[in-house]
């Protein structure tokens, strides 16, 4: 029988506002199956959102969703989790919106490992704007404000994570779904702040600037570039030129975790 | 018994007025001439099972008081001019959500940087129209240690009670200065928690209006599911492009404080009765202006007081009654003149309305506020 995604989907919101070919309805399906098998009450979840096309996916799940100000899901998060630690927090969003304007409230949820877990949808670019280069578009990328071809370097937004201190990093694409929901579940389950890039595809603003004739032709790339941590031992550096690993990159379950750090802050408070 | 007393600066009494009121999380981050509010709420919030955070930016602070207030905390931030500026489109974000909370803005000169611990009232303006777009202020003005403490308590009241953000605003030498405090007893100053739905789950909406102007906002992990969006949005939480939705939701906002005037306006006023000249002044300069009347009362001058605690919503009414009967208005303030635009714009030419401002980092003296009530008779 098919997957039920319906019973997790907000009645008469759908369709969404994501263009045919975007990956982020992939995103929200993995995550959708990931809630499911981790069998989170969406009563006690809270999935919080910045500004952006991926931070529209909220207001489709039926849980407590805070679609928040541009950059600032991960502070708004964290204001929730300390409060109610025995809330699930799952942030969500896109490149631009994680790393450039919330970059500071990003790289500070990772090194306080606070325990939530944030699905980050990359896809090179500013898509609701219209495909302004962020600071994961490839440098020589065209977008619309490089019309001379990007000249900015890139964030590699999970050695970020990890050099930020976050304790569970993973990284899949839109073109591997099945890996999206099995790293999600991890993230999950990993008590501390779990960072989940997926790579996915904007034929609408970045595809179509950068000889992607069709949806079809992003996602093989996505396949093609993608090579799992345990291949990539195996190969040299000219053969990971212009590659990315995927599959959990990074797993540390020593660091404590923020909120329990201060559970212990209150008993000292009071005395115990 | 006898009641507790204390010694206490005025930072000190807003972080003992916020734990009065039932505050139970604070997200700052450092700033001079507020960071001593963060520095006892760090100590004491953990005490009673309370959260405090040192959030890693100005704006991430104002984040995460409003994440935790969206649980049901009662939320808290203190910072200062710069901090108020960057804090600024998430102000505007609890205003259109409707999410309670209290931001604390102990002021200094600016712009900019400033002069970071000397005193300035300059940041007056800035609370009413600081975040863009349209929406209801609140923003209170205490000139006392003691009423720091009581109008932390009342902040929180409004707050909670109206949905929405609630500055307080006083100025450095209030906030640096110490004073006796008596504290109340418990009981002894209202304390209001917002309002619980009465919907269940399955049929709750957060913003209908339906229940009123204020519709109970139900806490995250309460059983409640519903969505929070700082876009235009229907009574059901969710996004809308609607016009008549659009227009009714942004009125709704701004009703809900105007049409509360009486119940959020506070002020004092001293010899006004008779007075031919009003002193209009608030915070520190509102002491200086009471010494300056008195002295000017033992040199036959007919001078009185008027001292807003509530800034905003404007107090209209009794300022224009009292343009309207006396020769003068002298409002004295650490700026270059921001509030005496709404002093004369309520005041429609009925009296003479002239300004006594400092910014240089000195306090506003009587002396200044004499010579300008001597000059304007």
């Amino acid at each position: 029988m098919a997957y039920d995604y319906e019973k997790s989907i907000r009645p008469g919101k759908l369709p969404h506002i994501w263009c045919p070919g975007c990956g982020h309805g992939i995103v929200m399906k993995g995550l959708i199956r990931a809630m499911d098998t981790c069998g989170l009450d969406r009563k006690n979840t809270a999935v919080v959102s910045g500004i952006g096309c991926a931070s529209r996916l909220p207001g489709y799940l039926d849980a407590c969703t805070l679609h928040t100000a541009h950059g600032r899901a991960a502070a708004f998060a964290t204001g929730v989790k300390m409060a109610k630690p025995e809330m699930n927090v799952i942030c969500c969003g896109g490149d631009g919106d994680g790393t450039a304007i919330g970059g500071n409230h990003f790289i500070h949820a990772c090194r306080r490992n606070i325990d939530m877990t944030y699905v980050l949808m990359n896809n090179f670019i500013y898509g609701m704007t219209g495909g302004q280069f962020s600071p994961c578009t490839p440098t020589g990328a065209m977008a619309s404000t490089t019309p001379y071809g990007n000249p900015d370097p890139i964030f590699d937004i999970s050695k970020l994570a990890i050099g930020a201190g976050a304790t569970f990093v993973a990284r899949t694409t839109a073109a591997h779904p099945r890996e999206i929901d099995k790293l999600i579940v991890q993230g999950i389950q990993h008590k501390g702040m779990a960072i989940i890039e997926v790579l996915d595809d904007c034929p609408t603003t970045y595809g179509r600037r950068n000889k992607f004739r069709s949806v079809i032709d992003m996602m093989k790339y996505l396949k093609a570039s993608a090579v799992p941590v345990k291949a990539a031992s195996k190969m040299t550096s000219e053969q990971l030129e212009g590659k990315f690993l995927t599959g959990v990159l990074f797993h540390d379950t020593d660091k404590p975790e923020y909120c329990a750090q201060y559970a212990n802050v209150i008993k000292k408070a009071q005395g115990a | 018994m006898a009641k507790k007393v204390a010694l206490l600066q005025g930072n000190e009494a807003c972080a003992q007025g916020a734990l009065y009121a039932g505050c139970n999380f604070f997200g700052g981050y450092p700033i001079t001439p507020s960071t001593e509010v963060a520095e006892v709420l760090s100590g004491e919030l953990p005490k009673i099972g309370g959260k405090f955070i040192q959030m890693e930016d100005e704006i991430g602070a104002m984040a995460s008081i409003i994440g935790a207030s969206l649980t049901g905390a009662k939320a808290l931030t203190a910072t200062s001019g710069p901090g108020v500026s960057l804090k600024q489109e998430l102000i505007g974000y609890a205003c259109i959500a409707e999410i309670p909370c209290v931001i604390i803005n102990v002021m200094r000169g600016g712009p900019s940087t400033g002069m970071p611990t000397g005193p300035g009232q300059s940041d007056v303006m800035q609370a009413k129209w600081g975040t863009h777009g349209d929406h209801a202020a609140i923003a209170l003005v205490p000139a006392s240690c003691q009423e720091i403490f009581s109008e932390t308590v009342r902040a929180f009241n409004l707050a909670e009670k109206y949905r929405m953000p609630v500055q307080v605003l006083y100025d450095e030498i209030v906030g640096h200065m110490r004073e006796r405090i008596v504290f109340p007893e418990p009981g002894e100053l209202e304390v209001i928690n917002r309002e619980a739905p009465t919907d269940g789950p399955d049929t709750y909406k957060p913003y209908d209006s339906t229940k009123g102007q204020v519709p109970p906002l139900a806490a995250f992990g309460s059983g409640y599911k519903f969505h929070v969006t700082g876009l235009n949005k229907a009574d059901d939480g969710f996004p809308t492009t609607k016009a008549s939705l659009v227009d009714a939701e942004e009125r709704r906002q701004i009703d809900k404080v105007t049409d509360n005037i009486a119940d959020i306006e506070s002020y004092e006023e001293y010899l006004t009765e008779d007075a031919e000249v009003i002193v209009w002044a608030y915070g520190s300069t509102s002491r200086s202006a009471r010494y300056a009347v008195n002295e000017l009362r033992k040199e036959g001058i007919k001078a009185g007081l008027f001292r807003p605690i509530t800034l905003w919503p404007f107090p209209e009414k009794r300022t224009a009654e009292l343009a309207a009967n006396a020769k003068a208005i002298v409002v004295a303030e650490m700026n270059l003149g921001q509030m005496i635009y709404e002093v004369e714009r309520v005041a429609k030419g009925a009296c003479v309305v002239v300004g006594e401002f400092r910014v240089d980092g000195d306090p506003l003296n009587p002396g200044q506020i004499m010579t300008k009530v001597k000059e304007v008779l």
